[in-house]
Formats: C-alpha cells, sequence, structure tokens
C-alpha cells in the first residue's frame, strides 16, 4: 500500500549523504529544464560542426530533430570514435555470483517479488566460475550482484573481487550503491571500475517503479558514481534504463551527469552504457517515446559525439547484427561470453534464473572474429591496477 | 651519411618511433617493416595481453619504449615503471602522466617528479610532455634521456598546433626532441624535421589510415625528406619579391 513506502527521497540512516555536492540536484535540475522540441536542424547542424561539442550541442543531438540526421550522426561518430579510441574494441564478461534481491523493481526479473530460483555462489563456485572464464581468454570481467546488502554483503563482494583479481587484469562491479568507504575497501580487493544504472532520471517516475528497498532511494543512487570516484575508482559507469521515462530527458540526464562529474574529476574514466526497454512490437498505438533501433543509434551516437574520449559499451541485451554494427561507430566495449544465470559457466543447469533474456549468446571466440572482420582489434586489457 | 639518433649513449639508425596503442599485433610487424621503426611504444598494461607475450611479436633489433599509461601521478608512473622492467621490457621508459580523462593532456609537474624518481632507479626517462620550456628543463635537469612534447592533442591528428613552442624547446634544450602525438600526416612529421625535431612519433595516423603499409612507408620518407633538408640547412624563404638589382639603385647622390 502506498502510504506505507518509504519517503524515495529520504535517505536510510546508513546511507552516505554528500553533503558538499549538489551535482545529483543540478542535474535533475537540468534534466527538467531540457526541452528537446525546442531544438532545429540548425541546432542539430551547428552541433555536428562543433569541435568541442557543449551541452547545448548534446541537447540538440538527442532532439527530435536530429532524427532525420542520423547517418550524419554515425558518421560523426565514427570519426570521434576513430580519432580517440583507433581500431581498439574492448571485450569483457558479466559474472552474476548472485540474484538475491531486496528491492521492488516493477520492470525486472530478479525483484524480489518474483517467484524465481534464488542462488549465491559460495567462495569455491565464484573461484570456478572464473576459472572457467579465463580459460576462455577473457582477461577482463564486471561481477554482478541482485540487490541485496544481507546475501550479498560489501565483504562477499571484496572478496569476490579478490578471486576476481588472480584470474583476471580488469575488475569491475556494478552491484547496489554504497558509501564512499565501502567503494574503497572494494577498491583495495581489486575492482577499479564502477557501474551503477540510474534506470530513470525523473524521481517521480522512479518512485512509482522502485516501491521498496534500498534502491527505492532515488538521491543514494543518484550519487553512487561520485562515492565511487572519492573511493578511489578509476572508471565509473552511467546509464539510464531508455524507455522506462522518456528516453531523449533519460539520455541527457545521463549525459549530463558524466559530464558534470568528469569536470570536477578530469582524472575519473568515464562510460556509458544503454540498455533500454524494447517497445512491444505490433502495438497499435506507436508510442513516440519508444526506444527502437533507431533511437537507440541516436543516443549512442549523441553520447559518443558529446562525450568522444568516453567508454561506450554496447548491451547484450542487443542482437549480434546491431552490436556489430555500432562497434567502431560509437561503442567502445562489447561483452561475449555471456550467461546472466547463476553458476552458468560450469554448471550444465544454473542454480538461479537469469536476470534478463540475452540476444547474443556469442563465445569470445566468436566476437572477437566479428570485431576482426570488420577490420577492428579485439582488445583483451587496457589497463593496469595499480594498488594503494 | 652517420647521421644516428642518439638516446642515452644508444644509437638508432631510424628517426621514426612507432606508438603501438592502436595497432594489432599482426600489424606491428609489417608496420616496422615498411616505416623502418627501430623504437616501439608499448603500453605497460598491453603487454602480456591474449596471445601471448607481445614482447615476442616484437620483431627481432627493435627497442622496446614501454610507457607508463595508466598513471595519473609520478608514484603511479614508477609502479608502471617497475612493472615494465620485470615483464622484461628493458630500461628505456616513456613517462605518460595524465589525469584528464578529456583531453589527455600530460601532466608536466608530475612527469618531471617521475622523471627525477625513474633517473635514481636507473631507468632511461623519456618524458611526453606539454612543450613548456621550464618543464622541459626540470625534466632534464631531473634526468630525462629526451623530451617528446606534444604536437596536437594525443589522437587528434590536429598537426604541428604547438610547433611554435616546439621550436623553442630544439632551440634551447641539448637533448633530442622528439615529437609525439597529434601528429596526422606525412607532411606535419617532414614539417617538425625540417625544423629540426629529432624524431617523430605516431601511431594514429598510421593506424587508421585506408591502407597502413603505404602510410607507414610515406611516414618513412617524410621523416628522411625533413631530416634531410634540416641537415642541408634549408634556403632562404623570403617573404617579398628579391630584386635582383637594387630597389635603390636610381639614388643619384
Amino acid at each position: 500500500m502506498p502510504e506505507q513506502r518509504t519517503d524515495h527521497m529520504t535517505y536510510l540512516p546508513d546511507m552516505e549523504i554528500l553533503e558538499d555536492s549538489d551535482i545529483g540536484e543540478q542535474v535533475v535540475a537540468r534534466m527538467k529544464a531540457y526541452d528537446y522540441n525546442k531544438y532545429t536542424a540548425a541546432d542539430v547542424k551547428r552541433a555536428l560542426e562543433a569541435e568541442y561539442p557543449s551541452t547545448e550541442d548534446f541537447a540538440a543531438l538527442l532532439s527530435p530533430a536530429a532524427e532525420p540526421f542520423l547517418e550524419q550522426m554515425a558518421a560523426k561518430a565514427t570519426v570521434e570514435t576513430r580519432k580517440h579510441f583507433g581500431n581498439s574494441v574492448c571485450l569483457f564478461t558479466p559474472l552474476y555470483i548472485s540474484n538475491y534481491c531486496e528491492n521492488y523493481c516493477i520492470y525486472c526479473g530478479f525483484n524480489c517479488h518474483n517467484k524465481i530460483r534464488r542462488a549465491k555462489l559460495d567462495y569455491d563456485g565464484i573461484r570456478r566460475e572464473m576459472e572457467a572464464i579465463a580459460k576462455t581468454g577473457m582477461e577482463e570481467i564486471l561481477i554482478l550482484t541482485g540487490e541485496s546488502r544481507k546475501m550479498s554483503d560489501v565483504e562477499y563482494i571484496g572478496e569476490a573481487c579478490r578471486i576476481a583479481h588472480e584470474y583476471f587484469k580488469n575488475v569491475g562491479i556494478e552491484v547496489y550503491p554504497m558509501n564512499t568507504d565501502e567503494y574503497a575497501y572494494v577498491h583495495k580487493c581489486g575492482a577499479d571500475y564502477v557501474t551503477v544504472f540510474q534506470e530513470t532520471y525523473n524521481s517521480d517516475k522512479y518512485e512509482t517503479l522502485h516501491l521498496a528497498g534500498h534502491k527505492r532511494i532515488f538521491p543514494y543512487r543518484l550519487n553512487a558514481q561520485e562515492r565511487a570516484i572519492r573511493g578511489g575508482m578509476r572508471g565509473v559507469a552511467f546509464a539510464a534504463l531508455l524507455g522506462l521515462d522518456d528516453f531523449r530527458k533519460d539520455a541527457y540526464a545521463v549525459g549530463t551527469h558524466a559530464y558534470l562529474l568528469q569536470r570536477k574529476y578530469p582524472h575519473a574514466e568515464i562510460s556509458f552504457s544503454c540498455p533500454r526497454l524494447r517497445p512491444i512490437i505490433n502495438n497499435d498505438k506507436i508510442n513516440p517515446k519508444d526506444v527502437h533501433e533507431r533511437q537507440l543509434l541516436q543516443v549512442m551516437c549523441a553520447y559518443r559525439i558529446f562525450m568522444p574520449f568516453a567508454g561506450l559499451t554496447i548491451s547484450t541485451r542487443e542482437r549480434a547484427g546491431f552490436r556489430d554494427n555500432v562497434i567502431g561507430m560509437c561503442a567502445t566495449k562489447i561483452s561475449a561470453g555471456v550467461s546472466t544465470g547463476i553458476g552458468s559457466h560450469t554448471e550444465e543447469e544454473s542454480k538461479g534464473d537469469n536476470q534478463f533474456e540475452i540476444s547474443d549468446d556469442r563465445t569470445l571466440d566468436e566476437v572477437c572474429a566479428a570485431i576482426r572482420n570488420r577490420g577492428l582489434q579485439p582488445v583483451l586489457n587496457d589497463y593496469v591496477y595499480i594498488s594503494g | 651519411m652517420d647521421d644516428k639518433l642518439i638516446i642515452a649513449g644508444h644509437e638508432f639508425n631510424s628517426r621514426f618511433i612507432l606508438g603501438s596503442g592502436k595497432f594489432d599485433l599482426d600489424l606491428i610487424n609489417a608496420a616496422v617493416e615498411h616505416a623502418g621503426a627501430e623504437i616501439i611504444t608499448l603500453a605497460l598494461r598491453r603487454v602480456n595481453s591474449f596471445n601471448g607475450n607481445i614482447l615476442e611479436h616484437i620483431p627481432k633489433g627493435v627497442t622496446l619504449l614501454p610507457n607508463t599509461s595508466g598513471a595519473r601521478n609520478a608514484e603511479e608512473a614508477v609502479r608502471i615503471a617497475r612493472l615494465a622492467r620485470e615483464a622484461g621490457c628493458g630500461e628505456f621508459i616513456k613517462i605518460e602522466v595524465i589525469h584528464d580523462s578529456k583531453y589527455l593532456l600530460p601532466d608536466n609537474y608530475e612527469t618531471a617528479k617521475a622523471c627525477e624518481m625513474l633517473a635514481k632507479e636507473g631507468f632511461i626517462p623519456m618524458p611526453y610532455m606539454y612543450p613548456d620550456l621550464y618543464a622541459a628543463r626540470d625534466m632534464v635537469n631531473a634526468g630525462a634521456a629526451a623530451v617528446m612534447p606534444l604536437a596536437a592533442p594525443i589522437g587528434s591528428n590536429q598537426g604541428l598546433s604547438t610547433k611554435q613552442f616546439i621550436r623553442i624547446l630544439i632551440e634551447e634544450i641539448d637533448l633530442p626532441i622528439i615529437v609525439d602525438a597529434g601528429i596526422g600526416r606525412p607532411s606535419q612529421a617532414c614539417e617538425a624535421m625540417e625544423m629540426g625535431a629529432s624524431a617523430i612519433m605516431a601511431n594514429t595516423a598510421i593506424a587508421t589510415a585506408g591502407n597502413i603499409v603505404d602510410m607507414a612507408k610515406a611516414f618513412r620518407h617524410a621523416i628522411i625528406a625533413g631530416r634531410t633538408a634540416y641537415l642541408a640547412g634549408t634556403g632562404r624563404v623570403l617573404d617579398k619579391a628579391d630584386a635582383s638589382s637594387p630597389l635603390t639603385g636610381f639614388i643619384m647622390e
């Protein structure tokens, strides 16, 4: 019942508040002020010509006025990607170590009201999975959990990072948001990259989608990247789940968030992910806010042109044909050998159910071959962990 | 012609240094062969990746110049340099200290500090830097073996944007000045060599060329042409017409 729900804007007692930062508020304020209908073809052309695109240029590139310019955006994005990343395409694999979740996010397969098989790998299980993945040649891993502090506490995640550090050169985490000291701890354990998806930057919408759990607290999630950077993490990744709310506004917020944090912490490595809710095909009412491949590509190219130096990961939710075409154009990182179940790299049948259906189940070798076929270079590692 | 590039007592015939950051290993051999590179830079963070040890892919007779990319301050650069030495990359180290993820400009202050720390540990430091005379002097005093000013922001292919400042370094610094980053075309490499740069380092310009082998060759020739012109001493290039008889010859008294 709604009246029993916690206020989604009020921090829970154990949540760190960044009193000295207003970046989260700024992002939300700028997003609210963003009126994408005011941009014209002339604005888009100017944005495409800009040597250092401004936030206004970014706003134009995300607007409906830019839709007819998708081809030009793709061309510009390709040039920028070439300049900043050459022909390199980085590879990684996500590993789900636990799917227990204490949140109630109505769109997510892991949510605590869904009767799915729950599982959590013990340390031996984590080691076995990682060993199996490392054997394929993979050098970068992204450790994921469902968001439950009870079932996968910071110590558990830290230990998973320690084990990962033995098998992989690059370790990232995509887990629940943490406090600065917890990020510092996990960093010491070997992780250097933190991904947190804000899902939507519209707090009113956010509140209706995240009905319970820590995740319900909007501002705590919003400031996760800043806490991670302060905790010593080298890089942070941003995303909205496009299609939950108005995707243009959310994408604008994602870019603005990254932009403001990079200005404040110029050393931080920035990257974007672009998950989307697929539109339901054959819906008789076509929703202008649906994110079809065309809109998704517009967002990805806008990110690339706005922040040409930032990493951009292409989701496994997309089909191989889409993924193969966006690498070298705007995406710089692609997953391979993906399984979103728990224990599925070593067990014939995974212990826990998947978070979502993946659309590209190719192995590392297959993805590497696809990269080479496009005249690009698969890069398994471009990073060195420096402790302390 | 006995015109060698000498860095810390090591002699090189080629004045082209190949960056490998954006290369497929398979292409390195071809580029080395056709560009005549004798020095290849290599990010330590890329050493030992996947297809076995990258060191095994480096052709014989080529000197490896590992770089400290990924370092955000002097201390991190030192740690990475030590890892490079442990990996068998030798004593040469190209210092890259960057803590701006947008422009990737080198931090001269931290770079000079790293130079000093690494020279004390017996490395041969070659700092990548923003062409600033004072910083270059600091790096020389700290034990640098060469100075590597950027021509333009890395990867930008914008050519010799910092030309006038590099010229000052060439005038004032007694060590080799190696122009690094931003060179997009052979003509720009030629221009830098013509004004007295000791060597050119390029990567993106070749890695992103339509035909890598041909572009590698073009760079080789451009660098040789520029160097030859520099040694020949460029002729007078006047801004205005040079009258063959005196303009003031009409004066009678």
